[in-house]
């Protein structure tokens, strides 16, 4: 029984770690996040709509079950710029949910089909109802997560990301996180450790004495590894593995952060354009104007 | 400043309205007719960027206000309303949240301009004392602003800046209590926080004219330091410096653009798209990479009360700094010393800013210590010293001369901005 109860504390304790942040903790080695290529990355990024359809079925029938996606209305699934489903494909995606609306006539709460307007309805009532049924640990809801948590850039690159535009390290930081659990757990942690590590959690750190030199990155996660290949089955010749499901959900989760990623930089194309023909033409008015003066 | 104008109202419209109130001549004389030293390079359009910046944020703020909830239950879910569902809140609130940035990019530049060419020295200290008081009320704004979203780096931003001033003996305590409305940072600290946040920016405005009244009545400066002679070293504003500012603004704006429609997270923090959770600390928390390097200087000193002191000392100090400059030259152009002192000194502050952002332990604090003891040396120690122990190149006799010859006036090695990140 006690150690039923340690091993809660433990969750719970992870969980807390797990939620909090993506910062480092300190002192801990930095796992290394490979940068990947995103169709949505660079000044003409765009979603790749099949991608985001893929995304979508792998959070639907994996992630669902844990991860809320609050922010998102099933709407949105239509929208311009996004996983561009059909209206009646939305409509029909939104009725297989259930969402608890009212109170009716009678002062009772009662549940119905979704319909375009509401959002995503999450798996659990409360964070208390998600520990409880998780082991002590609290999955994120998935709206912004892919903004949420971002690969670590030290000096000097974050330096350069400003001018090479790189904004992916949160769809990177997912990719990688999804694709680097290990088969075994490293022998260190000892056969009493029954979590789940990951090297490139940012969210904890290997505490155990016994593993002090084997130099860890990452640390124990809440989530068991949620992928396997073959688990989501693809319609459209996709391969069906671990690496293309960690890709297209990372993708998806990048949508569902900033829905208007593509409308962003579509404008943002125009403006530059506009900017810096405009600069050019006051720059030689300023010059024309200026030149009968010794400055 | 109206007294710069020789404007004679023509229509009878203009007749009327002037002998009522002469806002046409006093607008001709302070933007129009007034005489500006000929020789500012691209330096001095930071004042315009600054105004440009300054509109623009109230602007984008005004419409995003239409669209926030005010409340620790609703704002986070609002500020996310306005960038999915609002038509073009995406836009506006990167405009406005990098527009701080960039507000911030451009005041230090703007700052720094003032410390090389003496900009605050007799007869302009008026101006540079409203200046520092623009910035702290700035400083004030872009804190509660960044409350505002409701955020875990807003909360806990919010709740290591409020209990600063619990280091204040016999009433600390009770003053934090004050601020917050409550015992922690929480709805009625929202709340209020917004309220201000809304007020500041017009305070900013009103300073923001006597500034320039003041430097008006002064007249600029200039990247020589010698003060304008005849007409030959001045040309009227408009069109001469309308046309310069604003080809900076829309160049400014380039970079401005680059930010809020490329890269728009790139300033932020990951952690403030994680709703607040008072029971869930992150595992560092840091401020707004505008506030880094005074961050670096709070945590440099080992006692609480004593990193407050300093780091309000820091700001603090630039109140007295025109007494404390004690060359009679202007411009850093002809002083070859406090040239190589300035450049070390920006080093210093973007080392601070870089310390800021780096955990509290080990060299991080040590080296913190050393910049921060550098940072008061250069005002109270080197500058005061400067000004006995060097020798000034010779000013030229006017702007004209200075121009003339040539290449003077622009500060050798000025290329790279001194604080932008």
């Amino acid at each position: 029984m006690s150690t039923m109860i340690k091993m809660v504390r433990n969750f719970a304790a992870v969980a807390l770690v797990a939620t909090a942040t993506p910062a480092l903790a300190a002192g801990g080695a930095v796992p290394h996040i490979e940068r990947q290529q995103w169709s949505f990355a660079g000044p003409f990024g765009f979603f790749d709509r099949g991608q985001l359809q893929r995304g979508f079925k792998v959070y639907r029938e994996v992630c669902a079950s844990c991860h809320g996606l609050k922010q998102v209305a099933f709407r949105n699934l239509a929208d311009e710029g996004g996983p561009s489903f059909s209206e009646d494909q939305a409509k029909q995606i939104a009725s297989e949910y259930t969402v608890i609306d009212g109170p009716n006539e009678d002062g009772d709460m009662y549940e119905r089909p979704a319909i375009l307007a509401d959002k995503f309805p999450s798996p659990f009532p409360n964070e208390q109802a998600a520990r409880a049924s998780n082991g002590g640990a609290y999955p994120p809801d998935f709206s912004l997560l892919a903004k949420a948590r971002a690969a670590h850039r030290g000096f000097p690159w974050f330096v350069f990301d400003a001018f090479t535009q790189y904004q992916e390290n949160g769809p990177d930081y997912i990719y990688t996180l999804l694709t680097s659990y290990p088969e075994e757990n490293p022998a260190c942690l000892g056969e009493d450790f029954s979590g789940n590590y990951n090297p490139a959690f940012l969210g904890g750190s290997v505490t155990a004495e016994e593993c002090a030199h084997e130099n860890l990155t990452g640390g124990p996660i809440g989530m068991a590894n949620p992928l396997s290949d073959e688990l989501v089955e693809y319609t459209d010749g996709t391969p069906m593995t671990v690496d293309q499901y960690a890709k297209d959900v990372s993708a998806f989760m990048m949508w569902a952060a900033e829905p208007h990623l593509e409308e962003r930089k579509k404008i943002g194309f125009r403006v530059m354009v506009f900017l810096i023909v405009f600069a050019g033409m006051l720059y030689f008015t300023k010059k024309k104007l200026w030149r009968n003066v010794e400055h | 400043m109206a007294g710069h104008s020789n404007y004679v109202p023509q229509s009878a419209a203009a007749k009327w309205l002037e002998s009522r109130l002469p806002v046409i001549s006093l607008v001709r004389g302070s933007f129009v007719d007034f005489p500006t030293p000929k020789n500012l390079n691209y330096w001095w359009t930071f004042g315009g960027i600054l105004f440009f910046m300054l509109v623009a944020q109230i602007i984008t703020g005004i419409v995003l206000v239409m669209h926030y909830t005010p409340s620790t239950g609703a704002a986070f879910d609002s500020v996310e309303h306005i960038m999915r569902d609002v038509n073009f809140g995406w836009m506006l609130r990167y405009l406005h949240s990098n527009g701080a940035s960039m507000f911030f990019i451009a005041v230090y530049i703007h700052i720094f301009r003032g410390l090389y060419y003496g900009s605050y020295k007799a007869p302009r200290e008026i101006s540079w004392i409203l200046g520092v008081i623009i910035f702290l009320i700035m400083m004030g704004t872009a804190f509660m602003g960044y409350v505002l979203p409701w955020g875990q780096m807003s909360f806990w931003g919010a709740t290591v800046i409020t209990n600063l001033f619990s280091a204040i003996p016999l009433v600390g305590e009770e003053i934090r209590t004050w601020l917050w409305g409550g015992f922690s940072v929480d709805n009625p600290t929202l709340n209020r926080f917004f309220s201000l946040h809304y007020l500041l920016p017009f305070m900013i405005f009103g300073v923001v004219i006597l500034h320039v009244w003041a430097f008006h009545t002064t007249g600029n400066n200039n990247p020589t330091g010698v003060q304008p002679k005849t007409k030959q070293d001045t040309v009227p504003f408009h069109p001469y410096y309308t046309i310069k500012d604003l080809f900076a603004i829309v160049v400014f704006m380039v970079i401005f653009a680059w930010f809020a429609f490329y890269v728009p997270n790139y300033m932020g923090h990951p952690d403030n798209y994680i709703e607040a959770n008072p029971l869930v600390t992150p595992a560092h928390i840091v401020p707004e990479w505008y506030f880094l390097p005074f961050y670096a200087i709070l945590r440099a000193v080992p006692d609480k009360l004593g990193g407050v002191v300093a780091m309000f000392g820091a700001i603090a100090v630039l109140f007295v700094l025109p007494w404390l400059d004690t060359s009679k030259v202007r411009s850093g152009t002809y002083r070859p010393l406090f040239k190589q002192f300035f450049w070390i000194f920006a080093g210093v502050c973007v080392a601070l800013g870089y310390l800021g952002a780096m955990p509290a332990e080990g060299i991080y604090v040590i080296l913190s210590r050393i910049f921060t003891v550098y940072y008061f040396a250069h005002f109270l120690v080197i500058l005061p010293m400067l000004g006995f122990l060097e020798k000034p190149k010779p000013l030229p006799a006017s702007i004209s001369e200075a121009v003339l010859k040539g290449g003077s006036g622009k500060p050798a090695g000025a290329a790279a901005a001194p604080d932008t990140k």
